[in-house]
């Protein structure tokens, strides 16, 4: 791990929901490049990490370091700025929008020539978004709603993706290409980090792993030995 | 909006080189509208030319309400505040220091407004933009809520400004109100400034702007996501529909030429929120052409007021039995078309 850069790095992460205690102090490294898991049950306090990363939750403690710079303090869209972006759980598309000005939405904060470059790359990697770029997103399927999410978070040119279960609700067939894709970006050169209950799936494309249950880290390791590993194998993997 | 694209079609047929045609076909079909309804208003007797300077006002003030709550999707109850401040604003700009030291038999009016007369548009433009800077400051504190809140919040502020404006005597001669306002909003005004409103907001709402609102209306989380500064662009949105608001209430007191607090109550909300809701949230050409309907059918059903008789049957004349009808029309309407007139559908510029 020591000898990558490390891009992002959260530090003793607190998240509260009133008096609920939601996120107990977690901390994990990201490396440049690679591909980070996070998996946990329901309720473990994986996608209230992600939305205290992106400030998206305002009641917490704790470091967020992005690049070696400190983002906990920033503004969401600040942070979109600095090239961290998060594809949200649920796949939040704006539906009465057509599938291209999602696409364009994404890319907000730019301003420079190669949007139309980089629209064709999401066309490139999800083909069914381009036949359909005139459509209402709320008319896609749940798959192409999800690489509609994917290609809209790709087109603010992020260097760090954060996905948010993207393989929820699913079929297999769609998870699989929607796995397929985080390869690709991954050789690209993005890096990606993955909330997942799909654990099996998951610990297969990662590099490493953290465990989460209620609110804490519970087991980290390299994701080939978290998938021998009889605990995770008792919880998750059946 | 079937003829809109079949005329651009035929005319992007017909001239396929002329450029200019193509890029500013929306800004002249609007100017074409304004010029046939100022045709049409030079044309008719003064209770006509009257209505349609009534629904010229209406439609900027309607555009203006949907831009914040329709196509921003933030659902706010207090345009009539801005409408309010709008007008006392610019009427007191116009009016003559006389006429003004003859209406404030109360108090006498505030210091800089004694002795300022200021040409119509100047005033007009002033009014809207104290109902702009007061609609961003209201905006801040109301935009830390959303939802059904944010409209419970607005429609607090907007009987704030109704008591304000019925207790600060010395600026607004409370409940009397201000009398003598110049009339100074003609046909080409009102039609000016509401071919002006449509067609700013109009293509605003086709713009990259208009798609940030939208995303905003549609999925906040996700708006913000994206990067986009959800609260700056509320905020953006409000003051600007706050802007037309205001210039639409400056319009208003300079044709009614006698304003006072019971104008601008929630009675004023009321009707632009019928009137955005029949042309469509979110869409701007459609509560446009709203308001001009809502404006017509408002008069044109005082015939059932007037008795009905046909062939035996004799209904007696009944006072406010064109409310009834109105509002059964609406019903009917929110039954088969309950995302109004035109949807979130706008006229595209493509």
């Amino acid at each position: 791990m020591a000898e990558k850069e490390i891009l992002l790095n959260v530090e003793n992460l607190h998240v509260y929901y009133g008096v609920i205690h939601a996120v107990k102090g977690v901390s994990f490294k990201v490396p440049k490049g690679s591909i980070i898991t996070i998996i946990g049950a329901n309720g473990a306090g994986k996608t209230s990490t992600l939305k205290a990363i992106m400030n998206l939750v305002k009641q917490k403690k704790g470091k967020v370091i992005y690049n070696g710079e400190d983002i906990s303090k920033k503004g969401t869209h600040e942070i979109v700025a600095r090239g961290l972006t998060l594809v949200p759980e649920g796949r939040h598309v704006f539906p009465n929008l057509t599938v291209l000005e999602n696409l364009l939405l994404g890319a907000y904060l730019r301003n420079d020539k190669e949007i139309k470059k980089d629209l064709e790359f999401v066309y490139y990697l999800f083909p069914r978004l381009k036949e359909r770029k005139h459509q209402k997103a709320g008319t896609l399927s749940g798959g192409e709603q999800q690489m509609l999410a994917i290609g809209r978070a790709l087109m603010s040119r992020p260097d760090c993706i954060m996905m948010d279960e993207p393989s929820l609700g699913l079929a297999p067939i769609i998870v699989k290409q929607i796995f397929d894709i985080i390869l690709k970006l991954r050789e690209e050169g993005k890096t990606i980090l993955l909330v997942e209950q799909n654990a099996f799936q998951a610990l297969k494309i990662s590099d490493y792993a953290y465990v989460m249950e209620t609110g804490k880290i519970v087991l980290e390791g390299k994701a080939k030995d978290l998938l021998n590993d009889e605990r995770v194998k008792e919880a998750y993997l059946g | 909006m079937n003829w809109y694209l079949r005329i651009r079609k035929l005319i992007q047929k017909k001239f396929p080189n002329n450029k200019f045609l193509h890029r500013y076909f929306g800004l002249i079909a609007f100017i074409i509208v304004g010029i046939i309804s100022l045709f049409i208003g030079n044309h008719v007797n003064e209770f006509w030319q009257r209505l349609i300077i009534l629904s010229a006002i209406y439609v900027i003030m309607a555009v203006g309400y949907n831009f914040s709550n329709g196509v921003a999707g933030q659902f706010s109850l207090d345009p009539n505040a801005y409408a309010a401040i709008g007008a006392y604003v610019a009427a007191l700009l116009t009016m003559s220091p006389e006429t003004k030291e003859n209406v404030f038999i109360l108090e006498p009016v505030m210091k800089p407004f004694d002795k300022i007369q200021l040409p119509f548009l100047i005033a007009t433009l002033i009014g809207g933009l104290a109902a702009a800077f007061s609609a961003f400051l209201i905006g801040i504190p109301s935009f830390r809520v959303r939802g059904d809140y944010l409209a419970i919040i607005t429609f607090g502020f907007g009987e704030i400004i109704n008591v304000i404006a019925n207790n600060l005597v010395s600026l607004t001669n409370g409940a009397l109100g201000l009398k003598g306002i110049p009339e100074y909003t003609t046909l080409a005004w009102a039609i000016g400034w509401a071919i002006f409103s449509v067609f700013f907001l109009w293509h605003l709402t086709n713009s990259q702007v208009g798609r940030i609102l939208k995303s905003i209306r549609e999925d906040e989380i996700a708006a913000e996501a994206t990067g986009i500064n959800v609260f700056r662009w509320k905020l953006f949105a409000f003051t600007l529909s706050g802007f037309f608001i205001g210039i639409g209430g400056a319009l208003f007191a300079h044709y009614l030429t006698t304003i006072s607090p019971q104008v601008f109550t929630f009675f004023l909300t009321f009707n632009l929120l019928i009137i955005i809701l029949i042309g469509g949230l979110g869409s701007i050409v459609g509560s446009a052409i709203a308001a001009v309907l809502f404006t017509f059918a408002f008069e044109i059903l005082r015939v059932f007021e007037e008795g009905i008789h046909i062939g035996h049957i004799n209904i007696p004349p009944i006072p406010g039995l064109r409310m009834v009808v109105f509002a059964i029309l609406l019903i009917a309407l929110m039954i088969f078309r309950p995302q109004g007139l035109f949807g979130d559908k706008e006229v595209s510029i493509k």
